[in-house]
C-alpha cells in the first residue's frame, strides 16, 4: 500500500515538472504542446476512493495552472477528466473492466488506445474552450484540440510502452 | 433530514466535482479579467524558486546573443552621451528621461511565454525590489508589457501578448493614437486599433507609446506598421504592428516605475467622481 502511494506521488511531481519545464515550451509549429501530465489520470490505480481520487486530480490540474499562469483551465479539465474516468472505462474495456481483474500492463492495445483517446479529447476540448473562452473561436479551438490531442495520445503512448518493459 | 444527508451521501463524487469544477471556473474567468488573478499565478515561493532555477541553468545557452542585444543598446546610449549637438542643445530638455520621475530597474524573465492566448511572463523581481503592479516592463528593444502580481522576490508581467492588455500607442510620424491589443494569432503581430481614418499611414511607419497613460513614458519604439485594414465601421484602422522585441526570445528587461503615477491616477479619479 505504502508503495503504491510513493509511486503515485513521486508520478506526479515528476509529470508536473516534465509538463511546465519541458512539454509546455515546445510549441510545435508555433502553437502545438502535448499535456502528458494527464497520464497520471489516465493510469490512477483502478481501485480507488473516488473522492481522493477527484481531489487529487484538482490538485494536478491546479499545480500546472499555477505555473503555466492559465487561471483554472487545467484544474477544470483534470477534474472532468477524473470524474467520467469510470464511465470511459467501461465503455472501452467493457467486461474486463467489470472483472475487476484488469491492468494496465495486460490489455489489449486497441481498447487500451480508445481509453487514451477519449479521455485525451475530452480533456484538450474543456481546456482549449475555456482558455480562449470564445464561443466565436469554435473551429480555432477545435483545430487546437485535435493537433495537441495527437501529439498527447502518441507520447501517453510511447510512455506506457516504454515503461512497461521496465516491470 | 435524513433524506437531504442519504442524497448528498449518494451523490458525494458528482457533489464534489461540481464544487471543484466551479472552483476552477472561477480562477479561470478572474484571469480573463484584468488584473484580478489573486490567488493562482506563478509569482509564489515555489514556482518562482523552481522557474528561477532552471533559469540559472538555461540562460546560459544564450549568453552570446544577449550579449550582443545588451552591447547593441551599450552603443545605443554611448551615442546619444556622447553626442554633443544633440545633448548639450538647451533649447529642449527632454523631461521624460533625464527628469526624475521614471525611475528604471534591470530585471531577467525567467519564464517566458507565447504560445497561449494570455501570455504571462514571470520576472526575478519582486516587493522587495518595490515592483509593484502597474509598472510598465520593456526590453533593450522595445515594449514587453506591465506588471499584475507581485511576491516578495517575484512578479508576474502581463505580456502584449495577451487578450487583456491594452497599451496606449501612437504614429511616431503623425501623433495620432489608438490603443494596442493582441488578437491571438501571431507572437510577432500586435494590433493599433482606433486610428482614425484620416490619418495617413504607409506601411513601415514606426509605432511608439503615446505617453497618455502614467505606465509608460513616451517615445519607446514598439514596432513597424506591417499591413492594414479598415473596421466594421469603416472609420478606423485596424494596423498589424511587426514588433520590434523578439518576444519569443527575452532575457535582460528593465522594469519602469513612475514616481507621479499615484498622483495622476489619483487626479483622473478626482475628475471622473
Amino acid at each position: 500500500m505504502n508503495s503504491i502511494v510513493f509511486t503515485h506521488t513521486f508520478r506526479f511531481i515528476i509529470l508536473a515538472l516534465l509538463q511546465v519545464l519541458v512539454l509546455s515550451h515546445i510549441n510545435f509549429l508555433g502553437y502545438i504542446n502535448p499535456y502528458l501530465y494527464i497520464l497520471f489520470i489516465l493510469l490512477y490505480p483502478l481501485k480507488n476512493n473516488r473522492v481522493i481520487f477527484i481531489l487529487v486530480s484538482f490538485l494536478l490540474g491546479l499545480t500546472i495552472d499555477t505555473f503555466l499562469d492559465s487561471g483554472g483551465v487545467h484544474a477544470a479539465a483534470s477534474v472532468t477528466i477524473a470524474f467520467i474516468r469510470p464511465f470511459i472505462l467501461k465503455f472501452s474495456f467493457g467486461a474486463v473492466y467489470d472483472h475487476q481483474t484488469m491492468k494496465f500492463g495486460n490489455v489489449e492495445f486497441g481498447s487500451k488506445l480508445t481509453y487514451i483517446a477519449i479521455l485525451t479529447l475530452i480533456h484538450h476540448f474543456i481546456l482549449f474552450s475555456l482558455e480562449f473562452f470564445n464561443f466565436y473561436k469554435i473551429i480555432l479551438i477545435l483545430q487546437n484540440t485535435l493537433f495537441s490531442s495527437i501529439f498527447t495520445i502518441i507520447l501517453c503512448l510511447l510512455t506506457t510502452i516504454i515503461f512497461s518493459r521496465r516491470n | 433530514m435524513q433524506q437531504i444527508i442519504n442524497f448528498i451521501i449518494r451523490n458525494k463524487s458528482f457533489l464534489l466535482y461540481l464544487l471543484l469544477f466551479s472552483i476552477a471556473m472561477v480562477f479561470t474567468i478572474q484571469s480573463h479579467s484584468y488584473h484580478k488573478s489573486k490567488f493562482i499565478n506563478s509569482a509564489n515561493f515555489l514556482s518562482g524558486g523552481i522557474y528561477n532555477s532552471v533559469n540559472n541553468v538555461s540562460e546560459y545557452m544564450h549568453l552570446r546573443k544577449q550579449n550582443e542585444l545588451l552591447q547593441q543598446e551599450n552603443n545605443q546610449l554611448k551615442s546619444l552621451l556622447y553626442n554633443k549637438t544633440d545633448s548639450i542643445n538647451k533649447t529642449f530638455v527632454d523631461t521624460v528621461y533625464s527628469g526624475v520621475s521614471y525611475k528604471f530597474s534591470p530585471a531577467v524573465v525567467i519564464k517566458n511565454s507565447y504560445s497561449s492566448n494570455n501570455n504571462v511572463l514571470l520576472i526575478n523581481r519582486g516587493k522587495r525590489d518595490s515592483i509593484k503592479q502597474d509598472f510598465g516592463v520593456i526590453s533593450p528593444k522595445g515594449l514587453v508589457g506591465i506588471v499584475d502580481n507581485t511576491s516578495k522576490k517575484y512578479a508576474t508581467v502581463i505580456s502584449v501578448l495577451n487578450t487583456n492588455s491594452r497599451i496606449s500607442a501612437k504614429l511616431k510620424k503623425s501623433n495620432h493614437f489608438g490603443s494596442l491589443v493582441w488578437n491571438g494569432k501571431s507572437p510577432y503581430l500586435v494590433q493599433l486599433t482606433e486610428i482614425p481614418k484620416i490619418a495617413p499611414i504607409t506601411a513601415g511607419d514606426t509605432i511608439i507609446t503615446s505617453g497618455r497613460s502614467s505606465i509608460f513614458p513616451k517615445d519607446i519604439p514598439i514596432g513597424t506598421i506591417d499591413s492594414y485594414t479598415l473596421d466594421a465601421s469603416q472609420n478606423y484602422y485596424i494596423i498589424h504592428v511587426r514588433l520590434f522585441n523578439d518576444m519569443t526570445s527575452l532575457e535582460h528587461v528593465y522594469v519602469i516605475e513612475n514616481k507621479d503615477a499615484e498622483e495622476i491616477n489619483a487626479l483622473i479619479n478626482n475628475t471622473n467622481e
